[in-house]
Formats: structure tokens, C-alpha cells, sequence
């Protein structure tokens, strides 16, 4: 059971860590809403809580609760550029189907 | 697919609900627009990776606009057609723009606002900026990978009413939302304030391309209040281009220049001003339309010299800055510079000497108030937590109030007082019967409504008839976060009500602002005793009107020898009532007023007589 990061995230992650000036690593996690039935969450972490789970992926520390890692297990999130956006994807094994912004899916 | 940005602990947003939100610096010279992503303010760039976008705009013949640095580049072939610096018009009329004889473009004079005839017809500043805005939007939504809920667009402190409208105006051409207007010396201090998160009072010192700003900002647990601004809208790095550019036409002697020629030579004047930032002497060469050739060599020290009075024109407005704000330099704890051209060396030491310490450079003063921008947008589009939460607050330039009897100024709200602000006033009819009242809204500092600007006049109708001074009229003063102005009347028992709302179509320049200030100043001994002596007349004038009437009430009272005392005093009250010592006028007053003591008991006596004939005592209620 793992989450990780691509080097491109990790190398990312962790400047933004550093110029926001604080913060533990970054959490992935998912929440029942969006189109689809569940949407994605990305965070900044300041504080783990005690069911937490901690990865550590190019020395970055991913944190996810245990609720939501059955829905993101293998999971590897990518920093990727299309045109002038940039920004975080999750390239995760188990979605049978999102909805086209990719913003939510389905399991 | 939609690309994620890192939010805050628990912010993450619905899908599909993201605010994005930008702040964008509309400059003089260059614009920029910038967005909180993953936690952090960043200047958006371009496909080629600039973040700068030159506020230039050329309309082609053909019907097609370019915006940009390619628009820039063809100044010199295409000048009529290609705006630059168009904010310098935002808001203002033909005879507020300097520099219309060196100026390549033809304006069209307009009430309110000038315009500019171009192959595409006649365009007004709001129509050419939001040219600037639109790029700026797309470039945004390009980099965010969606639609702008709202955007922060920054103004100089010193902008007023009438280039505010005119800037919301160009963003909703822009099709943006606009959450604020910034001043942009404030959205510096947003920056670093919160960047740094360091307390204590800090000097802004704007120096744009074409404005000048100095604001004197408190920061303390987060929440960021301006005491002061001051400025000078009509000085930037433009002028110190202008100086240059007029010594390379002395120096090469060239008679006045075709307008390419012009633009060549303004290009290479700046080309040569940021080259001495960095070196100490710079070559401007420039082939003439007429294929003359100009070789110069300026030193920076040459540069320091024709430019000292521009530098020396930015201290006036930092003391004054001081001065508002009760503050001495030694108080500031730190200077932030914002602008392009507070890179220059001189510039720089001047603050630095002013101050007692050297300025804040740590951020990029080109981005700067772009990121500030962005991270006021962000947290207004509610993407910060409540904890988060901070206030803004920003001053009015100019105290605003009314006229009243005697063409007297009633300051409503001080000048520097903090925006948003509410403020409330009673008055009072002034003649028995009185069933509509003038109000006059005035701006400024000056005692005397004739020496103040007029903002707008309204009336209040319908009051009910009653003895003068017993109305009661409440006027409220109303500024709203963007500096726009409501002003209010209500009769307090009969609930009539009249109000005007104070968009000035034509603004004040920052010179007559400081002229305003200025004066204020100077003229404070002066407008003391005009103020007493309108006072006084005033005074006088509504007891002559009373005696007047008592006496063709009640004249039958008094027997000839008591009215030619009383007729005396009333000749001598109305001779010194003209005069101008407002003391005479005073001593007068208290003599009519003594003359007049019998005759008002004898008034008294019977009132109260009539008013009780026919009724026995016990029908009398005590």
C-alpha cells in the first residue's frame, strides 16, 4: 500500500513548502462529492493526525487519512504543464471512470 | 483534465467551484497579473516566459489591435496609432495632460475624459486600457485553466474619483469582475507585509512609470491600516525619459523632431537611463529619418544632475506623508520600493539619506504590487481561511463636508480618515417656515467653500413648516471601500429624505490636490478669522431678521424713545456686519441683544397673557 510522488511533484512540493514557509508534507485524500462521486483533495499538512498514514517519497512526506487511501492505493501524483497551466495530476490505478475535467471520478 | 493546485489545510474547494481570482497591476509603462497558486503569489507569464506585458496598444488599419512588447516595437513606425502610457488619461481632460506638444497622438477634446483619434477611429482611454486588461485576462485563464470569478486591479493612491470609475470601467469592457480597486503602494505592503509578516510602520515609495506615490502603512497582526499618502500623479520614470530626451535634442540640435524620429530618440533616452543603472556612462546612437547621425555620450553623473529636481520633487510629498501621519523618519522601520524606477541609484540613495536607512528591495519592484494584488484577490474571492482574516484599510485624500450659512465649509469626514467610512451630522433649518434646504458637498482642506472643490449639490424637499432651529436634519456621509462617495439628507421626524451619489466625471490632478493641501496650510491663520468672522455675521444676520420681525409684530411695546434705542443698535450692528472685524461685529451682537433684553420680556409677557386669556388658573396645567 503506497502513494507517491514523481520526482517533477516532489521537486515542486517541496519549494512550495519552502517558500510558504512552513508545513509538515502534502496530503492527498478524497472526498465523497463532484460529479462523479468522489473528488480529490490536495493540501498543504501543518499538523498529522494519529490514524494518519505517512509516506515518504523523494524526501517528501505524503500523509493520507485511512479512509481514502483504499480509493488512491498506487496512486502517483505527477506536476505536469499544458500550455500556460501548470499543476498537479493524480495518475491513479483503481478509477474506472472520471468525469472530463478530472476533477472527480469513480471507483 | 483539469490540473490541481495545492490548497491550504483544510480548504480544499468543491470541484468545479474553484474561485480564481488574479490581481492585476494596470501600469503606466508595463502591466503584470499575478495569482495565488498552491499557497503562494506568482506573476503570470506568457508563452515566452515574461511576466511584463508593455501597456501599448496599436490599432491597425486593418481593424486588428496588438497589445504588447510587438506593439511597443513599432512605436516609431506607427505613432499616431500606438497608445502608450494611456493611464496618464484615464479620467482626465485635455487640459489635465502635460507633454501634449511632445505628444505624437491627436486628441479629440471630450467632456470628462479626452480621446484619441486612431485609424480605427476615436478611442477613449477606458477602450485602449481595456485592450491591456483583455490580454491580461486571457494570459489568466490560460494559466489557471479557467474562468476569473473576480480580479483586484491596483490604482496610485492618488487616483480619484473619476480615474477609479474610469479603471472599473475599462475591466468590465475587459468582461472582469472587479473584487477592489488597491491603491498600489498598499498592495506593496500587502506583499511584503504578509510575506515577511514583520511589524511596525513602513514607507511605500512608488516610483512608476508615470505616477508618484508615498503612503505611510501600520502593520500590526496582520492588519494593514494607511495613516497617510501623498504623491504626485503626474511625475514617474517617463519624466526622467523626457529630461533625457529633451538633452539629446539640445545637444544634437535637432529642430523639433518628425514624430518617429521622436519616438527613436524617447526609445533610446530610456534604452540609455536603465543602461546607467547599472554602468556608469552610456552611448545613445540614433540614425535620423533624414539620415543624420547622433552620437552622444552621457555619464551617469550628467544623468544625476538633469534629473535632481525630479528626485528632489519626490521629498515634498515624503515629508508631508510624515506630517499626516504625525510621524518623524525615524519612525519608519522600513522603506519598501515599488517600481521600475526606484532601481535607479540616485533614487535609492535619496531614500535611503531621507530615511536614515536603506530601502527594501527583496521583492522584485516590478511585481510587487502584482502580488500583492493577487494575494488581496485571493483572500476577497474567500480561498484563505476565517482565521486567516485580515483587514484593509485605506484613507480619503481630501476631507469632505458641506457648505453651510455664510459660504463656511462643515468638514463631514476628515481627510485621512480610513475607508470604509460612515459618518453622521445633524442640522437645522435657518428661517421660521423653511420647507427645503440646499446641500452642498465640498472637497478639501480651506475654511471658505469658495477656496474648496465642488462635488455635487442636492435638496431636501418637503420638510414640515417650523420655527427655525427646530428641524432636526441628519446628514450622513457615506464612503465606500472604493473611495466613491454617497451623501445623504434625512428630516428626522417627518422622514423625508434626499441623497446624491459622487462619481465626479471630471477629476482633480494630484497638483491641485498638493495645491489644495498646500494652501490649507499656508492660508490656516487667514481662514481662522474669516471663519469667525462669517460666523459672527451669520450670527448677526439671524438676529436682525428676528428683531425685525418682533418689531412689526410688537412695536406697539415700545415707545419712541426705546425704539430709536433699538433702531440705533440695529444701524450699528448692520454697519459693522459689513466690515471685517468680526470682534466689532461681536461687540455689536451682545449690544442689540441687550438693547433688545426689555423689549423681548415685554414680548414674553404678553404671549403668555394672550395665551392664558379667557382660562382660569386651575385650567392652566403646571
Amino acid at each position: 500500500m503506497s502513494v507517491t510522488l514523481s520526482e517533477n511533484a516532489a521537486k515542486h512540493v517541496a519549494s512550495f513548502i519552502d517558500r510558504r514557509g512552513k508545513g509538515y508534507g502534502i496530503r492527498l485524500g478524497v472526498r465523497t462529492s463532484g460529479c462523479s462521486g468522489m473528488a480529490y483533495k490536495l493540501e498543504f499538512v501543518d499538523d498529522t493526525q494519529d490514524e494518519d498514514l505517512v509516506f515518504e517519497s523523494h524526501g517528501v512526506k505524503v500523509v493520507v487519512d485511512p479512509k481514502s487511501l483504499p480509493y488512491i492505493d498506487g496512486t502517483e501524483l505527477d506536476f505536469v504543464r499544458e500550455g500556460l497551466n501548470e499543476g498537479f495530476k493524480f495518475n491513479n490505478p483503481n478509477v474506472k471512470d472520471a468525469c472530463g475535467c478530472g476533477e472527480s471520478f469513480n471507483v | 483534465m483539469a490540473l490541481l493546485q495545492i490548497a491550504e489545510p483544510g480548504m480544499s474547494t468543491e470541484p468545479h467551484r474553484h474561485r480564481l481570482a488574479a490581481g492585476i497591476d494596470l501600469g503606466t509603462t508595463n502591466s503584470l497579473v499575478a495569482s495565488v497558486r498552491n499557497g503562494i503569489a506568482v506573476c503570470l507569464a506568457d508563452e515566452e516566459g515574461r511576466t511584463m506585458l508593455p501597456s501599448v496598444v496599436r490599432y491597425l488599419a486593418d481593424g486588428g489591435i496588438v497589445v504588447g512588447r510587438t506593439a511597443r516595437a513599432e512605436q516609431v513606425s506607427d505613432p499616431r496609432n500606438t497608445i502608450v502610457s494611456v493611464k496618464r488619461f484615464m479620467g482626465r481632460g485635455l487640459k489635465d495632460v502635460t507633454h501634449v506638444e511632445s505628444s505624437p497622438y491627436d486628441f479629440v477634446d471630450a467632456p470628462g475624459m479626452v480621446r484619441l483619434r486612431t485609424v480605427q477611429g476615436i478611442k477613449s482611454p477606458v477602450e485602449v486600457s481595456a485592450e491591456v486588461l483583455k490580454v491580461l485576462r486571457d494570459r489568466a485563464e490560460a494559466a489557471l485553466g479557467g474562468e476569473l470569478a473576480g480580479v483586484v486591479i491596483t490604482v496610485p493612491a492618488y487616483f480619484d474619483d473619476a480615474q477609479r470609475q474610469a479603471t472599473k470601467d475599462a475591466a468590465k469592457l475587459a468582461g472582469l469582475n472587479v473584487l477592489r480597486l488597491l491603491n498600489e503602494p498598499t498592495a506593496a505592503a500587502v506583499a511584503y507585509g504578509l510575506d515577511n509578516a514583520s511589524e511596525g510602520i513602513y514607507a511605500v515609495y512608488d516610483l512608476g512609470g508615470g505616477t508618484f506615490d508615498l503612503s505611510i502603512l501600520k502593520l500590526s497582526r496582520g492588519v494593514f491600516e494607511v495613516l497617510s499618502t501623498n504623491g504626485d500623479a503626474a511625475l514617474g520614470g517617463d519624466d526622467f525619459d523626457h529630461r533625457l530626451f529633451c538633452w539629446i535634442l539640445d545637444q544634437a540640435d535637432i529642430e523639433p523632431p518628425s514624430s518617429e524620429d521622436a519616438r527613436r530618440l524617447q526609445m533610446k533616452a530610456r534604452e540609455a537611463k536603465e543602461l546607467l543603472t547599472v554602468s556608469e556612462e552610456a552611448p545613445i546612437h540614433v540614425r535620423l529619418g533624414s539620415g543624420e547621425e547622433v552620437n552622444l555620450t552621457i555619464t551617469r553623473a550628467q544623468f544625476e544632475e538633469m534629473t535632481a529636481h525630479l528626485v528632489r520633487k519626490t521629498l515634498a510629498p515624503m515629508r508631508k506623508a510624515l506630517r499626516d501621519a504625525d510621524l518623524t523618519p525615524e519612525d519608519v522601520k522600513g522603506v519598501v520600493m515599488v517600481g521600475g524606477a526606484t532601481r535607479m541609484p540616485r533614487i535609492q540613495r535619496s531614500v535611503a539619506e531621507f530615511f536614515g536607512q536603506e530601502p527594501l528591495t527583496n521583492l522584485d519592484p516590478d511585481k510587487v504590487v502584482a502580488l500583492g494584488a493577487a494575494i488581496q484577490a485571493n483572500a476577497l474571492a474567500g480561498n484563505r481561511k476565517d482565521e486567516d482574516d485580515w483587514l484593509l484599510l485605506d484613507v480619503i485624500p481630501l476631507s469632505l463636508g458641506l457648505e453651510t450659512m455664510g459660504g463656511l465649509t462643515e468638514k463631514i469626514v476628515p481627510r485621512n480618515s480610513t475607508l470604509p467610512i460612515a459618518r453622521a451630522q445633524e442640522f437645522t433649518t435657518f428661517k421660521d417656515g423653511q420647507t427645503a434646504m440646499a446641500f452642498h458637498v465640498v472637497q478639501g482642506e480651506r475654511e471658505l467653500v469658495a477656496d474648496c472643490r465642488s462635488l455635487a449639490r442636492f435638496e431636501l424637499r418637503g420638510i414640515p413648516p417650523m420655527a427655525a432651529g427646530a428641524a432636526r436634519i441628519r446628514v450622513t456621509f457615506q464612503v465606500d471601500a472604493d473611495g466613491l462617495l454617497s451623501v445623504s439628507a434625512r428630516e428626522m421626524s417627518s422622514r423625508v429624505e434626499a441623497s446624491v451619489l459622487v462619481k465626479p466625471s471630471y477629476g482633480l490632478t494630484d497638483e491641485e490636490i498638493a495645491g489644495m493641501l498646500r494652501e490649507g496650510v499656508d492660508r490656516a491663520g487667514d481662514d481662522m478669522l474669516l471663519r469667525a468672522l462669517r460666523e459672527q455675521q451669520v450670527e448677526a444676520d439671524r438676529l436682525l431678521e428676528a428683531t425685525a420681525q418682533a418689531l412689526a409684530k410688537d412695536g406697539d411695546l415700545l415707545d419712541d424713545a426705546e425704539r430709536a434705542a433699538v433702531g440705533q443698535a440695529v444701524e450699528s450692528l448692520r454697519e459693522a456686519r459689513n466690515g471685517t472685524d468680526h470682534r466689532l461685529v461681536k461687540q455689536r451682537i451682545d449690544a442689540l441683544a441687550r438693547a433688545t433684553d426689555e423689549f423681548a420680556a415685554r414680548r414674553m409677557d404678553r404671549g403668555v397673557r394672550s395665551a392664558l386669556a379667557g382660562h382660569k388658573v386651575d385650567e392652566i396645567e403646571l
